[in-house]
């Protein structure tokens, strides 16, 4: 089922032309309201007059995490006062949380393209749907509960905590669709086990998850232990919220309502736009917002863009899943190097543990990069009593380490539960290189 | 005909060692052999012990990497020449030894040791007649 066929599955010419006309416009509209990126746009010497088509987009300048920060609280907001109908903030771990204020058009954009998210993931008129993000000052909440009512489900708002009550609800309602984070249907799926609630006494089919990275092996865990089919939802406060990319019945990556918010990928420390197809980080132009629009705004998620028509018969542009995030980025000798593609490369060999530890140094000028991977009791086997054996699986994972980051890395074997497990962002990271 | 070895994973750092033979010691298991197999990164602990099953199970329990293989261990006269009259059994049945050590046990030699052809093996310590130590030996030895 289609939402918006109008828009979501529109010609490829339709939609360029559609964006090119919306960029212009919403440059236009932040050059007279937002002295910000006036003072960006003169000093780089560009009106909005420059900007005529959607490939006009890379003279724009880029807008960051810490720009808005820096303009807290309302320094980026273009509308005034009087038309914005809601604020919400992000959750900010240091410095000053991020405010966004909406107007009625843009809570009305965020339902319509919420509502094809949900049609995307088969939720309809006779469907009792759960909320089950947080209500308030996050986006999630309040941002799925508004798509919920637009399709016309009844939506029940849930919110988080009194994980029993809302276990409860879903069998004796007989709720069919559920939105909420992914750790937290786990932990919902294990609150159900322990009351004796099973996936026969419920009527769970739809779930929508997002806001933190998950796995093709959460989703499938999720699926099995529920008894629905799992799909991405992705969204961020500084562009919306949830609804900005979502996917469709075939799960090959996920759709972006391209419309409202136009993505690019780029090269994170180059800036440079990068072509079709290559893994970069993730920007998004607001196109249509009116409350706090956002020009070129690097979310740092690093993924990649898929052309071509979908088989479900969109046409918009599909996101792979994100594979980290930019700010993780080391430079080691020169090369561009990610956590998560070493994660990628130990997830692969079943002899190791999901866990391992990147130790970066700097000997004699040269930088060294260390990689740290615990063996896996189970699969230390008779085979493995002699050194010759255990060299060889050192080595198979170093040569396969190379091949993926390009420099080599020394590889150190740890007993099983040696390295030290840590929820921290870069807790996989141990950069020893004086800072110069 | 052979007798189940550990092979004890050991990161390169202090103490270590020390962990894994006071798991033994509280678990009253005794060495009857041991050596080190000692790389620039890690070391190879490997132990004959009075109960290699219990042993094993402990030492996976606080977080080891254990391999359990089987070694042969065969008893021999401990006069010069004899082990050099063993392994040339093996050799000229075109097998090569992977690893090999030995102690004395009653006057007698014990030499342990995997081969790259174990079936091979089997027929030659067969053939030859050699007396094999066994499990319930190593056990029952005090």
């Amino acid at each position: 089922m289609i939402w918006n066929p109008n828009k979501e599955c529109m010609s490829r010419d339709e939609m360029s032309s559609l964006q090119g006309k919306r960029l212009h416009k919403i440059v236009e509209y932040v050059y007279h309201n937002v002295p910000f990126y006036r003072h960006k746009l003169q000093d780089m010497d560009i009106t909005p007059d420059d900007i005529r088509t959607i490939d006009d987009i890379v003279k724009l300048p880029f807008t960051t995490k810490k720009d808005l920060r820096d303009n807290y609280p309302f320094g980026l907001q273009a509308a005034p006062q009087s038309e914005i109908i809601r604020i919400h903030a992000s959750s900010g771990t240091t410095g000053n949380p991020t405010i966004v204020g909406y107007t009625r058009k843009d809570i009305g954009v965020w339902s319509e393209c919420m509502a094809r998210c949900l049609t995307a993931y088969g939720v309809g008129r006779d469907d009792i749907f759960s909320v089950s993000y947080g209500y308030g000052l996050f986006t999630g909440g309040l941002g799925a509960h508004n798509g919920v009512e637009m399709v016309g489900a009844s939506v029940v708002p849930a919110s988080t905590g009194n994980t029993e009550k809302h276990a409860k609800l879903i069998r004796d309602l007989g709720i069919t669709g559920i939105a909420c984070t992914p750790s937290y249907a786990l932990y919902l799926a294990e609150t159900m086990e322990h009351m004796g609630i099973t996936k026969e006494h419920i009527k769970l089919r739809v779930g929508a998850f997002g806001a933190e990275p998950w796995t093709e092996s959460m989703r499938a865990e999720i699926e099995e232990r529920l008894g629905l089919k799992a799909f991405n939802l992705y969204g961020l406060s500084e562009v919306m919220g949830p609804s900005v990319s979502y996917e469709c019945q075939m799960q090959n990556g996920s759709h972006i309502n391209e419309d409202h918010f136009y993505p690019e990928i780029i090269n994170p420390v180059t800036l440079e736009p990068l072509p079709n197809g290559q893994s970069g980080e993730l920007v998004f132009t607001t196109l249509t917002k009116e409350g706090m629009p956002v020009i070129r705004y690097r979310t740092r998620d690093l993924c990649s863009l898929m052309q071509g028509e979908c088989d479900c018969g969109r046409t918009s542009v599909r996101m792979t899943p994100i594979t980290g995030r930019s700010d993780d980025m080391l430079i080691i000798r020169g090369i561009n190097v990610f956590p998560s593609q070493v994660e990628s490369v130990v997830l692969s060999m079943k002899e190791f543990a999901p866990r391992y530890m990147l130790i970066v140094d700097r000997i004699n000028n040269l930088d060294t990069l260390q990689v740290q991977v615990e063996l896996r009791q189970e699969y230390f086997t008779a085979t493995f009593d002699t050194p010759a054996a255990i060299d060889e699986l050192q080595k198979r994972l170093s040569d396969k380490l190379r091949s993926v980051l390009s420099i080599s890395a020394k590889v150190q074997l740890k007993a099983p539960n040696s390295i030290e497990r840590s929820q921290g962002k870069s807790a996989h990271v141990i950069d020893n290189r004086k800072q110069q | 005909m052979t007798v189940n070895q550990l092979s004890i994973f050991l990161e390169n750092r202090s103490g270590t060692l020390t962990k894994v033979l006071d798991i033994m010691k509280r678990t009253g298991i005794r060495i009857i052999a041991s050596t080190i197999a000692d790389t620039a990164q890690y070391g190879l602990f490997r132990v004959i012990c009075s109960n290699p099953r219990q042993a094993y199970l402990e030492l996976v329990n606080e977080g080891f990497a254990v391999a359990m293989s089987d070694v042969f261990a065969i008893e021999m006269e401990n006069r010069p020449g004899q082990t050099a009259d063993t392994v040339k059994c093996f050799s000229e049945a075109g097998i090569s030894i992977i690893y090999m050590y030995s102690f004395l046990k009653d006057g007698k030699g014990i030499l342990l040791f995997r081969t790259d052809d174990m079936e091979t093996a089997r027929e030659v310590i067969h053939r030859a007649g050699f007396k094999c130590v066994s499990e319930k030996d190593l056990a029952d030895w005090k």
